[in-house]
């Protein structure tokens, strides 16, 4: 038995950029992967090696159990991508597009119809109109739709839920959780801390390096510090104080309260710090502070 | 070979979905054709012109009507001074002006005729004063006035073209530039659009083989290649007149090897640019213009400087139009245009094995 996933010290340049630094992880069969890191991370780069879109400049991955650079005709018969950016034919109907693909995959979309039913039953009231005319949340549903066609051993989404509403992105979650019910694994990158969480495992990538790799339970757990967080008017110069605080070892704003990390026990007479349980994003900010 | 199918018919909803393709592709070529053919042109037809003629004797008198009379010339005005003509001539309301001087011609057996042409184009007014003295000259003959004396008056014929239509001389190269336009073109401008569109990771990552991607990429502009052609030659035989003196099936079998070498050409542009803009400027501006000024459309090759013949030796539509030319108009055998024949075929397959090979079946880092 072969990992879905195999990367070993893949390494990229984009001339003087690196943009991937010796990554290794595996991702084993019907596992729900992420990767979470900012724009620029690596992430996009990293999806292209493993669709044999790109060939790396150091290292070997494989893709259920064949190699990315040299079998890469049959990767590319048995894996479903999903690039970053809108990939689908805007000129031609939700019917064109899905009906087109599953062609060129050598199937049908009534041969795999239930795999895509949940999602495509979703836009088939819009199934005439022009994929360019789609709203955001309707365009990623059709290409997943198109992604998923041929039934995938692997699915490669790359940022699915960028520029995607927050019901829709709620409802594509939970469409991957379904599909991963189908026994396909899923390698999905998102700049959304938040979304890691769904994950059964995540990657945290920065700079094209991998910072860790864990459950997200254990990523929330492994926080070595005591986290406070604090909410006040004018959270902005709150946070400027904090930073000067040679007490405080990190100050972070979180939504519309701070995230505090004292260097020392707080006193009990400090009642406006909560302490919280961290999140994924805590921890990422941490790890980036080493 | 379904899913072979289902690209071409893709690929025809792009085309017949975007106003603006289908509107070069199959508007274009019949406007230009008919631009070119009518408008566009270097024949000299209804000519302004006067004449001064104090004489007044039957001679004159028969060689200004003839001239009148002649489809190349309208008599705007009968001149009584030689200021009057010159100016009408700065005026610009006549082209040419006749003169004649008050020898009597039947008595005296000498005559002095003279043509005036305003020369700001020089080669148009040379074409005016040949036709001019061919007029003349014609009434001469005709009327054996040189009865004392023999005169030897040269006889031109104009072979292949005998009425000097500037169609003859446009239609096959308007075909080359036409074909080159829409394949060249428009197959790089749609292919370099999958991969602006991002389309192209899409496809890259699938079992298709790129080969059927390419393929799939050039049937449909084939066969709107042969549409047009099909237009063209219509147009120039029914509309414009120009008939197809020599075997056609071998003026067809030209035309397809040549469609399929710029089709290369533009497979070979789509591999090295990576936007539409990109794929339009280099079609635009590196295969229209050489096309347009070296492929002997609009300036003979034989008049070139010895470097611009060499380059435009390279160029597929220059051995094309010649091809053309020579079939359609002069209506050879198909041994006088071997050489392009070969020269096509050559150039075909090797820009087709070269752009084939090139095709990234990756995206390039």
């Amino acid at each position: 038995m072969f990992e879905a996933l195999a990367v070993n010290n893949i390494s990229i340049t984009y001339g003087k950029l690196q943009a991937l630094k010796d990554v290794c992880f595996k991702v084993e069969k019907g596992e729900l992967f992420g990767l979470i890191g900012p724009d620029g991370a690596g992430k996009t780069s990293l999806f292209r090696i493993l669709t044999s879109l790109l060939i790396p400049n150091n290292g070997t991955a494989t893709v259920d159990g064949l190699d990315v650079v040299r079998d890469y005709r049959q990767i590319r018969n048995r894996v479903g991508y999903m690039p970053g950016r809108f990939s689908l034919y805007q000129d031609l109907t939700v019917e064109e597009n899905l009906n087109f693909f599953a062609t060129v995959f050598g199937t049908t979309v009534k041969e795999n119809y239930y795999l895509i039913k949940d999602i495509y039953r979703q836009i088939e009231p819009f199934k005439t109109r022009r994929a360019g005319k789609l709203s955001g949340g309707m365009k990623q549903k059709l290409a997943l739709s198109c992604a998923l066609i041929h039934k995938p051993t692997v699915l490669f989404l790359d940022e699915p839920t960028t520029g995607v509403d927050p019901v829709s992105r709620k409802e594509f979650w939970g469409m991957l959780k379904k599909l991963k019910e189908q026994g396909i694994t899923i390698l999905v990158s998102t700049p959304y801390m938040d979304e890691a969480a769904l994950c059964d495992r995540v990657a945290l990538i920065q700079k094209g390096e991998i910072l860790k790799i864990d459950t997200p339970k254990q990523i929330s757990e492994s926080f070595p510090h005591k986290l406070y967080s604090i909410h006040s008017d004018d959270n902005y110069n709150l946070l400027l104080q904090l930073r000067k605080n040679p007490t405080v070892y990190s100050a972070y704003s979180f939504g519309d309260t701070l995230h505090v990390v004292f260097n020392e026990e707080l006193t009990a007479d400090n009642t406006q710090y909560k302490e919280i349980q961290p999140t994924i994003e805590d921890c990422f900010m941490d790890l980036l502070k080493k | 070979m379904k899913q072979f199918l289902s690209f071409v018919k893709k690929e025809f909803y792009h085309i017949f979905r975007d106003r603006r393709t289908i509107l070069i592709l199959l508007v274009m070529p019949v406007i230009q054709i008919i631009l070119f053919g009518f408008a566009i042109t270097t024949e000299v037809k209804d000519t302004p012109i006067a004449v001064l003629n104090p004489v007044k004797d039957d001679a004159s008198r028969q060689i200004v009507e003839r001239l009148a009379a002649s489809e190349y010339f309208t008599l705007v005005s009968e001149a009584n001074r030689v200021e009057d003509i010159e100016k009408a001539l700065q005026k610009g309301e006549i082209k040419l002006a006749v003169v004649f001087y008050p020898d009597n011609i039947l008595h005296t057996g000498e005559a002095a005729v003279q043509i005036i042409v305003d020369a700001t184009d020089p080669n148009q007014a040379n074409i005016f004063a040949n036709y001019a003295t061919n007029i003349i000259s014609q009434w001469a003959i005709e009327n054996q006035w040189n009865n004392s004396q023999l005169k030897i008056v040269p006889q031109i014929k104009m072979l292949y073209n005998p009425q000097m239509k500037g169609a003859y001389n446009f239609v096959p190269g308007v075909m080359g530039l036409i074909l080159m336009l829409i394949c060249a073109m428009m197959t790089s401008v749609s292919i370099v659009r999958e991969k602006e569109m991002g389309t192209m990771e899409t496809l890259l990552v699938s079992p298709v083989k790129p080969i059927y991607i390419i393929l799939a990429k050039i049937t449909p502009y084939f066969v709107l290649s042969i549409v047009n052609l099909t237009t063209i030659l219509l147009l120039s035989v029914f509309v414009l007149g120009v008939p197809v003196a020599g075997n056609l099936w071998l003026l067809i079998l030209l035309s397809l090897i040549f469609i399929l070498s710029t089709l290369s050409i533009g497979l070979f542009i789509s591999n090295v640019v990576s936007t539409q803009v990109a794929a339009m400027l280099i079609s635009g501006m590196a295969l229209m213009m050489p096309t347009m000024l070296l492929s002997g459309i609009i300036y003979p090759i034989e008049s070139m400087p010895e470097i611009l013949q060499w380059l435009s030796c390279i160029l597929p539509v220059r051995w094309y139009i010649a091809a053309v030319r020579a079939l359609m108009i002069q209506g050879v055998d198909f041994i006088f245009v071997v050489k392009e024949f070969a020269i096509l075929t050559g150039m075909a397959l090797v820009l087709l094995g070269v752009s084939l090979k090139r095709f990234n079946v990756r995206l390039n880092n």
